[in-house]
């Protein structure tokens, strides 16, 4: 799109107009706050699952489709090239979000899930043998847990679990126990899904490059809260999806470094991802167009730059500091119940509280705080090894995003007022 | 939304803090686990069955209100039932909790209408029907158990 893609590194503050951080301001950004459910006012505490969309972000999917939409590269006509340059410039656009080196290292794909599977099937799948290992945490969602699993599965290869200590800490000198030199792959979540722990990555990468092991991080629930830097953090891969740094579904992106990524092959075969084809020979694309393979979600790269650049126009440091501030005050809060338990109590955390009550499931608790207006999610959050660890089947877990404000967490604690009353 | 006193009826809250016919029949000639993958969630339904009648049934296991509700409130209701007529219930059940809010309930259901509320809240209907397709599972295994016996 035509307008200019604002940094939210720090690299060039004085490049961005940032406006002061004012909850009130940014709540009118998004349309879908403005509205009441079950006639009580929206409060959305369920971010972690998915953001909502600023307004800019809707605006560029629509106008998107209604001025500039048709099939990417290869075409001709304006409208193709319109889209192309549109869809190259989301990619510079994530680029500069994730400070990487150059753009052909930012590959689109569906969501964190497809970036995932892409490396554990183009990179771990064809290096693994019998006796090898990959090492992952308990912290992991499923998408960063079971594609591990699938490739251990299919190569003889095993999987390790760094351990955490009990209020959701990451056990790192566990962690560097474990590695060896059989050790092929670290993957592991930049801030926990399910209790909001942010993980030492920088550290995990020095560690693992000490020993020659490239390292993937998901982070999925981290781009959302604070600057990412892949280079700072020097990790091999990263991954996270558009819809949790409030774009849309149907985007979301794998960082890989170029010379890694040169290296593996293809993992789907289709159209765009081939330079030439015969009936005998097929030769791949460069990067990142071999790893493209069909039409991508052009309107979601569109949309995803979008709210880069509305994120750039915000005071990121400020934003995170509201949402610390909510964070502790929801702790505070929920500490006032003697039946409510908080899980996660780790130093370095990111908008997530989990907690269980001792007179409601956790799917009661969502049933009546939806009757008062309240969003959060309740279950395993894609999370069985680490809610096996913590000795619960489910837990409820609200979720901030910076649009959220201490009246949301009232809600919270006034709904929660009444599952007492209901279930007590 | 409709009231959630609707869905939390007094009949709900009391079958879901003292479930009746909880905990283990290791006896059992016939048991089946149940889970529901979106939430975790997991009962085991324990069944004695002679000659055709449930005998004895009872029910294990983690849950929100309205699945063990709904555990406790079927174990009371198939005890002392031919297997086709649990069945038959199992499939009014089912009619009911998919039903349109302004379809009228079978009345054959006695105690288990309470339940009714559920069909307003779609994401509750598999925790209510949870333990009715863990009940069908556990005597279908039966069956085939009686079949290789006999």
């Amino acid at each position: 799109m035509s307008s200019p893609v604002r940094r939210a590194s720090a690299e060039e503050p004085e490049a961005v107009e940032r406006r002061a951080f004012d909850v009130a301001e940014v709540r009118r950004d998004f349309p879908i706050l403005q509205q009441q459910v079950h006639g009580k006012p929206l409060t959305y505490l369920d971010n972690a699952a998915t953001s909502q969309k600023p307004r800019s972000v809707i605006d560029a999917i629509t106008r998107y489709y209604r001025t500039d939409n048709a099939n990417i590269h290869r075409g001709i006509h304006t409208l193709a090239e319109r889209a192309t340059v549109a869809y190259e410039e989301a990619r510079v656009a994530v680029q500069r979000f994730l400070n990487a080196r150059e753009a052909r290292e930012i590959v689109f794909v569906r969501g964190t899930t497809e970036a995932i599977n892409l490396v554990a099937h183009a990179y771990a799948r064809p290096l693994l043998r019998p006796g090898d290992e990959i090492v992952v945490s308990i912290l992991e969602h499923h998408s960063n847990f079971v594609p591990w699993k699938m490739a251990c599965e299919a190569t003889g290869a095993r999987l390790r679990v760094v351990p955490m200590t009990d209020d959701g800490t990451l056990r790192l000198d566990e962690y560097e126990r474990l590695l060896f030199d059989r050790t092929r792959l670290v993957a592991i979540g930049h801030v926990s899904n399910a209790l909001g722990t942010v993980n030492p990555v920088a550290d995990i990468v020095r560690l693992a490059h000490a020993r020659g092991i490239p390292v993937l991080i998901d982070g999925a629930q981290a781009v959302a809260h604070m600057a990412v830097d892949v280079r700072a953090l020097g990790c091999d891969f990263y991954a996270f999806s558009g819809h949790k740094v409030f774009g849309p579904t149907g985007i979301g992106v794998l960082y890989g470094k170029a010379d890694l990524m040169e290296r593996m092959p293809p993992w789907q075969g289709g159209g765009d991802m081939i330079s030439s084809v015969t009936l005998d020979e097929v030769r791949y694309n460069t990067l990142p167009a071999k790893f493209e393979a069909g039409t991508p979600d052009i309107a979601g790269a569109v949309g995803l730059a979008a709210a880069i650049e509305y994120l750039g126009g915000l005071d990121r440091a400020a934003a995170a500091a509201h949402e610390t501030a909510l964070t502790r005050y929801a702790e505070k809060r929920l500490g006032e119940f003697s039946d409510v338990t908080v899980f996660g109590r780790a130093r370095e955390k990111a908008g997530i509280v989990s907690f269980v009550m001792s007179c409601a499931h956790p799917h009661d608790i969502g049933t009546v705080l939806d009757g008062e207006g309240v969003a959060i999610r309740t279950g395993h959050h894609c999370c069985q090894p680490l809610m096996h660890r913590l000795g619960v089947a489910a837990t409820a877990r609200a979720s901030f995003a910076f649009y959220n404000t201490h009246e949301d967490v009232d809600r919270l604690v006034d709904g929660l007022a009444r599952v007492r009353e209901m279930f007590a | 939304m409709s009231d959630l006193r609707e869905l939390y009826q007094e009949v709900i809250l009391d079958h879901n803090k003292r479930p009746r016919n909880f905990g283990p029949l290791p006896e059992a000639n016939h048991h089946a686990e149940g889970v529901n993958p979106l939430c975790g969630d997991h009962l085991t339904v324990y069944v004695d069955v002679e000659r055709g009648v449930i005998t004895r049934v009872a029910f294990e296991g983690a849950g929100c209100a309205i699945s063990r509700a709904s555990a406790s409130l079927m174990t009371d209701a198939v005890k002392g039932k031919r297997i086709e007529e649990a069945e038959q219930l199992f499939e009014q059940f089912r009619r009911m909790v998919v039903s349109g809010a302004d379809d009228p309930v079978e009345s054959s259901l006695g105690k288990l209408n309470v339940l009714c509320g559920v069909r307003e809240f779609p994401a509750r209907v598999k925790c209510a029907s949870l333990a009715w397709h863990t009940l069908h599972a556990a005597l279908a295994e039966k069956e085939e158990t009686v079949t290789t016996e006999q």
